[in-house]
C-alpha cells in the first residue's frame, strides 16, 4: 500500500505550542511518527551564567506558564539544599498549598483542552469555568494568576491569614462539587469513552523503560510520585499515587481526574496542620556545591541539576522537564493508531512545549 | 549532592556501567552536561525505587566524543541529541541522529564555547555529528 507523509503541527488546533510530527500513514493507519522540536528553544539554562542566583527565581518561574510556581519552588529547594538553608515549616506548607492549587488548575486546563480537542465544547467551557475559581484563589493569595512570584530562596514572600484560609476552604467545597460534576462526564460519557478507551495503549514495562513520568507513567500501573519523597510539607502529608492499569488515553484522563480530588484533600490537610511562625529566613552568601532536586509537577517529575562555584552566578542550571521525558512514549504509541486519534494521543501526554523549550 | 551518589566512570567503562544499571531495573532519569573551563562533565542519573544514583564522566573540552547509550536506554536519544546540539559533544552510535537539527538555536553550540551564528542550522547538518567516525546514517524519523 502506498505511504503518505502528513505533517502534524507545528501549528495545529490541538497544539497551543509548536511541535511538529511527520506522520507516515498507510490509508488511515499511522505507520511511523517523525518528531521535530526546538522551534522556540529559549536558552534559559544559559541565562543562569549571567543572572544573579537570587534573581534567577523569576526566570525559573517563567520556564512554564502553567506549572510556574513549582518551577520556582524546585529551583529554590535546589539552592536551599546547596546552601543548607532551613526553610520555616509554615513556608513549606504554603509552598505545598500553592503547588497543589497549580496542579488543580493545570489538570483542569488539560481536561478542557482535551474536551475541546474532541469537539465537546460545553465540557471544555465547564472545565475552564471551574479553573477560573482556582485561579481566583491563587490571585487572592499571591496577586498573580499565571506567575505567582511567591516563592523565594529561604521561604515565601506572602502569608495566608486565618480569615482567607476559611474562605479558601469554603471555595474548595464548591470547587470539589463542580469537579464531581465534570469528572463524572469525563469518566462515564459514551462519546468521551469512545474517543479514549483502548487508544494509545502503553504497557507498564514500556512506560518504565521509556522513562515516562507523571500521569503518563501512573496510568500504566507504575506507582511513582515524587511527592512521596517528602519535599516541602509532604513529609507530614502522605501521598498515595493514583494509578490505573489500562495504560490507554482513558486511564491517563482518569488519573488526572483522581488527582484533582487528591489535591483538594492535600490542601485541606495542609490548612488543618499549618503551623504558625515565620515564612522566610534571611539568606546570605553564595551557593557552592551541586545538587539534583526532583519534584512532582502536574505533568510529572521535574529534575533540576544545579552546580555552583561560590559566585553570584550558577555554573550550570539544567532542567529536565516532564514533557521531555514523555516524548519517547508518545512516539511509541502513535504507530498503529488511526490518523483521527493522533490529536487525542498527543494531548494525553499533556505536552508543554514551553517547558521543553526552556 | 553527596559524593556517594556520584560514581566516576571512564569512557571505556561507561556502557558496561549503564548496562548494569539497566539490568538492575533502573530508570534513566536524565542526562546533563556541564562545561567547565577545561573539560565537559556528563552526568547520567538513574532512579531505582525512588533512589537517585549518578554516573559522572569527565571529558576533554574540545573534540569530545562519547559512546551513545541509546542502544541500552532508547529514550536517551533525546538527551544525547540535546547534548550534541548545545555542548558540541559528539555522540557515537546514536540510534536516532538529528545531525544538529534537534534544536534550532541562533548560536551554534551555545554551551560549546563557540560563538558561531548559525542562521542556516535548520537546513545544514551539524558538522559535529557528521564527523563522528562511526555514527550511523542520518535517519531522524527512525523511532524505536
Amino acid at each position: 500500500m502506498p505511504r503518505t507523509v502528513i505533517p502534524f503541527g507545528p501549528q495545529h488546533p490541538v497544539l497551543p505550542e509548536p511541535i511538529h510530527l511527520d506522520l507516515v500513514v498507510e490509508d488511515e493507519k499511522v505507520i511511523e511518527a517523525r518528531p521535530s522540536i526546538g522551534f522556540i528553544h529559549r536558552g534559559l539554562e544559559k541565562l543562569a551564567e549571567t543572572k544573579d542566583y537570587v534573581e534567577f527565581v523569576y526566570v525559573a518561574e517563567r520556564i512554564c506558564g502553567i506549572c510556574s510556581f513549582i518551577h520556582g519552588q524546585t529551583y529554590c529547594q535546589a539552592i536551599e539544599t546547596i546552601m543548607n538553608i532551613e526553610v520555616p515549616p509554615r513556608a513549606l506548607y504554603l509552598r505545598t498549598v500553592w503547588g497543589e492549587l497549580s496542579r488543580i488548575h493545570s489538570h483542569l486546563l488539560w481536561l478542557g483542552l482535551m474536551a475541546d480537542g474532541m469537539g465537546f465544547e460545553s465540557l471544555f467551557m465547564h472545565s475552564w469555568r471551574v479553573r477560573e475559581k482556582v485561579l481566583n484563589i491563587i490571585e487572592a493569595t499571591t496577586g498573580g494568576r499565571v506567575i505567582f512570584g511567591s516563592c523565594k530562596i529561604g521561604g515565601v514572600r506572602r502569608d495566608i491569614n486565618a480569615e482567607t484560609i476559611k474562605t479558601i476552604l469554603k471555595d474548595l467545597d464548591e470547587i470539589e462539587k463542580d469537579l464531581r460534576g465534570i469528572t463524572r462526564v469525563f469518566l462515564n460519557d459514551r462519546s468521551v469513552k469512545a474517543r479514549l478507551c483502548g487508544i494509545g495503549v502503553l504497557s507498564k514495562q514500556e512506560a518504565y523503560d521509556l522513562g515516562c513520568v507523571g500521569p503518563m507513567l501512573r496510568a500504566s500501573g507504575v506507582a511513582q510520585d515524587m511527592r512521596q519523597q517528602g519535599y516541602a510539607a509532604f513529609k507530614d502529608l502522605p501521598v498515595e499515587p493514583i494509578t490505573r492499569t489500562e495504560g490507554d488515553s482513558y486511564a491517563r484522563c482518569a488519573v488526572r481526574c483522581g488527582e484533582l480530588f487528591q489535591s483538594v484533600q492535600i490542601i485541606r490537610q495542609a490548612f488543618a496542620k499549618i503551623p504558625d511562625g515565620e515564612i522566610a529566613v534571611k539568606v546570605t552568601g553564595n551557593p557552592n556545591g551541586e545538587t539534583i532536586t526532583r519534584t512532582e509537577q502536574p505533568r510529572g517529575e521535574v529534575v533540576y541539576h544545579l552546580k555552583a562555584n561560590g559566585t553570584r552566578n550558577l555554573q550550570r542550571f539544567r532542567v529536565r522537564t516532564p514533557t521531555f521525558a514523555n516524548l519517547p512514549a508518545m512516539l511509541k504509541v502513535l504507530p498503529g493508531c488511526d490518523l483521527a486519534d493522533v490529536p487525542m494521543i498527543v494531548l494525553t501526554i499533556d505536552p508543554c512545549i514551553s517547558c521543553t523549550e526552556r | 549532592m553527596s559524593q556517594e551518589q556520584i560514581e566516576l566512570v571512564t569512557i571505556d567503562a561507561l556502557l558496561e556501567k549503564v548496562r548494569t544499571k539497566k539490568n538492575q531495573g533502573c530508570r534513566l532519569v536524565q542526562m546533563s552536561a556541564t562545561r567547565l573551563p577545561d573539560q565537559v562533565e556528563l552526568t547520567y542519573s538513574f532512579d531505582l525505587d525512588s533512589r537517585l544514583t549518578n554516573l559522572r564522566l569527565s571529558l576533554p573540552g574540545v573534540d569530545t566524543c562519547v559512546p551513545s547509550i541509546s542502544s541500552i536506554y532508547g529514550c536517551a536519544i533525546l538527551y544525547e541529541n540535546e547534548i550534541h546540539d548545545l555542548f558540541n559533544v559528539k555522540v557515537d552510535g546514536l540510534t536516532v541522529n538529528f545531525h544538529g537539527n534537534f534544536y534550532k538555536t541562533a548560536i551554534k553550540f551555545p554551551f560549546g564555547g563557540l560563538k558561531v551564528p548559525c542562521a542556516s542550522s535548520a537546513a545544514a547538518p551539524a558538522s559535529g555529528a557528521a564527523s563522528c567516525a562511526t555514527a550511523p546514517a542520518a535517519n531522524p524519523g527512525a523511532t524505536k
